[in-house]
């Protein structure tokens, strides 16, 4: 059997607001199973509108927060139960670049930080040639000049290129996974193709699986080979990508299919029947082949 | 048909420390009633400096320069500030980027939604609160709501559902030309469909003419008559959708057509080489020959290339591919 990077396991997470009265609770993720092998290096996308749980699935996956029932495991360990090697390992391996290329600078510092720090941290360099090679390199990869970009502020850069140096940070800590949460989705459509094109890359070049959570169908399809697609916390639909999107099975899926806006004014919206409106009260879950 | 809005030769500078920003450099085009008219460029490109600068919205440092804003029969840059206020949402309407931030968050949305028309419609000072309700509700269902949210709070509402009072405000008092600047960009795909088929069929109610600021092709695509690509402040093509689409002239536009992902495109990626322009002290001549390094520092000719075709046509960067 091949060796498993990254591994959750029938996951759950039910988040519960107020004190002993008026208790609520919100099953944000019901159930959910996945895992990324060592060997066959993948970019899959977790798919699903605005609370469908796919940022909470994510989160989980990070170590960000628990589960509440269900257990994740790095290369066959429990995450939450690592010892100091084994957790500075989990955190170097699997990477994140988050939405928001904004608000995860500190506009004090120089953006030569972002990329030095954790470098420094995860003793991935042992001197100052080496980590400036590495970053170097990094920023090559993700289409940016380093005498262009380093040594500037982030209120310097537009975001399409602050998000680029979040994937270059990303990379520089040779990753066996990236978790993406909606890496372009605050970047000029124009720029996005720029980044998504590196992020595709990864998986060629050096071996690295992506999981790239988004709710736009379109970029989607052009980069990942598979997907899950999430409606209120279950997994209702999964499979190879084009099967997926271009036969959705799942009511939910055709919506969402139905509303993606074609670059294409000869494929316009479809008008929906009163059949096809959306119910979603029982949602079915599996995998399709 | 008579025109609803004719906007010519409209300059739109910022005046900084540093030097001009010259973020609306010299547009034209026109809106007819019922037709929907898309206006699309990256972030900086002027775009939505200009959707401003059509309600009279521009703040300092900012400054209209020249032109003329035509909206009906008159033009707007001649009235004073009472009598813009009397225009806006009756005549020319903005629904706002970002409708989380647009309504104010300890006022109830009947009373937001009264309040546009105390302030916008010259008749209505005092409305009594039977014709309130019925008010209300009628726009609320116009935008297919719960009349009932009226009472409701913006927190309390969802993204989709808060982008679609402002809708409502937006169409309250029947403008001849609402504007609607990037209203989907924060809601996912579904919702964002519900969206701009709301939008849709109030604006084909009212029959007013309406302008899609954005930078998303795809939704261009789906829902406008005529798109106006926009680079550096200024208009580099404007024809038919259909056109843009097929048949685009213009170098910028060939690429950003060519950057959407399209479903058989697996794996593709065509990025757009260089970076936005920067409209700081921008250099005479034509600004997309400086992202791909060439220059034409002669004044770019406006030209109709068909009947409802036109571009910035500039010799120097015309075969860039």
């Amino acid at each position: 059997m091949s060796k498993q990077i990254l591994e959750g396991k029938n996951l759950i997470k039910i988040f519960t607001s107020g004190l002993f009265v008026k208790k609520s609770s919100t099953l944000a993720v019901n159930n959910i199973s996945l895992n990324i092998d060592e060997d066959k290096p993948i970019i899959r996308a977790i798919a699903g509108e605005s609370g469908s749980g796919k940022t909470t699935l994510a989160r989980m996956l990070l170590g960000l927060i628990k589960p509440t029932s269900g257990e994740i495991k790095f290369e066959g360990n429990d995450i939450f139960n690592l010892n100091q090697n084994q957790k500075l390992d989990f955190r170097r391996r699997v990477q994140t670049i988050f939405q928001d290329p904004f608000g995860v600078f500190n506009p004090f510092y120089k953006i030569d930080r972002v990329l030095n720090m954790p470098l420094k941290k995860f003793k991935v360099t042992s001197n100052k040639t080496e980590t400036q090679d590495r970053i170097e390199f990094a920023l090559n990869s993700v289409g940016l000049r380093p005498d262009e970009t380093l040594g500037r502020f982030p209120h310097e850069l537009s975001g399409g290129q602050r998000q680029r140096i979040m994937v270059a940070r990303a990379l520089s800590l040779e990753p066996k996974v990236i978790i993406a949460d909606e890496p372009v989705s605050m970047v000029d459509a124009s720029l996005r193709a720029t980044i998504l094109e590196s992020i595709y890359n990864f998986k060629n070049n050096q071996k690295i699986s992506v999981l790239y959570i988004t709710h736009d169908l379109t970029t989607a399809h052009q980069l990942c080979d598979d997907i899950m697609i999430l409606y209120k916390g279950n997994m209702v639909e999964a499979g190879p990508i084009d099967s997926v999107v271009r036969k959705p099975a799942h009511v939910y899926t055709k919506h969402l299919v139905g509303s993606i806006p074609f670059p294409d004014p000869k494929m316009k919206w479809k008008k929906y029947n009163e059949s096809e409106k959306l119910n979603l009260d029982k949602p079915s879950v599996g995998w399709r082949k | 048909m008579a025109k609803v809005l004719n906007v010519n030769n409209l300059k739109v500078y910022f005046h900084t420390p540093l030097g001009p920003v010259k973020a609306v450099d010299g547009i034209s085009f026109d809106l007819s009633p019922k037709e929907r008219l898309g206006i699309v460029g990256e972030s900086g490109s002027g775009k939505s400096t200009m959707a401003y600068a059509l309600m009279r919205l521009i703040k300092k440092p900012g400054k209209i320069e020249s032109g003329d804003i035509v909206v009906g029969d008159e033009n707007i840059l001649d009235l004073d500030e009472n009598e813009m206020r009397a225009r806006r949402f009756s005549k020319i309407s903005l629904i706002p980027q970002g409708s989380m931030n647009s309504l104010n968050p300890v006022m109830r949305i009947e009373e937001q939604l009264i309040d546009t028309i105390k302030a916008h419609d010259e008749y209505k000072s005092s409305i009594s609160k039977t014709e309130k309700q019925e008010i209300v509700g009628k726009l609320l269902k116009s935008v297919g709501l719960d009349p009932g949210l009226g009472k409701r709070f913006p927190h309390e509402l969802s993204g989709g559902m808060k982008q679609r009072v402002t809708i409502a405000m937006g169409i309250s008092l029947n403008p001849i030309v609402i504007i609607a600047d990037e209203p989907t960009s924060a809601l996912d795909v579904v919702v964002q469909r519900q969206v701009m088929d709301t939008l849709e069929s109030a604006q084909e109610r009212i029959g007013a003419g309406l302008i899609l600021v954005g930078h998303d092709m795809g939704l261009m695509a789906q829902f406008v008559d005529r798109i106006a690509v926009m680079y550096a402040g200024k208009i580099v093509e404007l024809a038919p959708v259909e056109t843009i689409f097929n048949k685009p002239l213009h170098p910028y536009t060939k690429m950003l057509i060519n950057s959407l992902p399209k479903l058989d495109s697996h794996g593709v990626f065509n990025g757009i080489p260089g970076l936005p322009a920067q409209l700081l002290n921008l250099k005479e001549g034509c600004s997309f020959c400086l992202r791909i390094g060439r220059e034409n520092k002669n004044e770019i000719p406006w030209v109709k290339v068909s009947k409802s075709h036109y571009i910035r046509e500039c010799d120097v960067c015309a075969d860039y591919n």
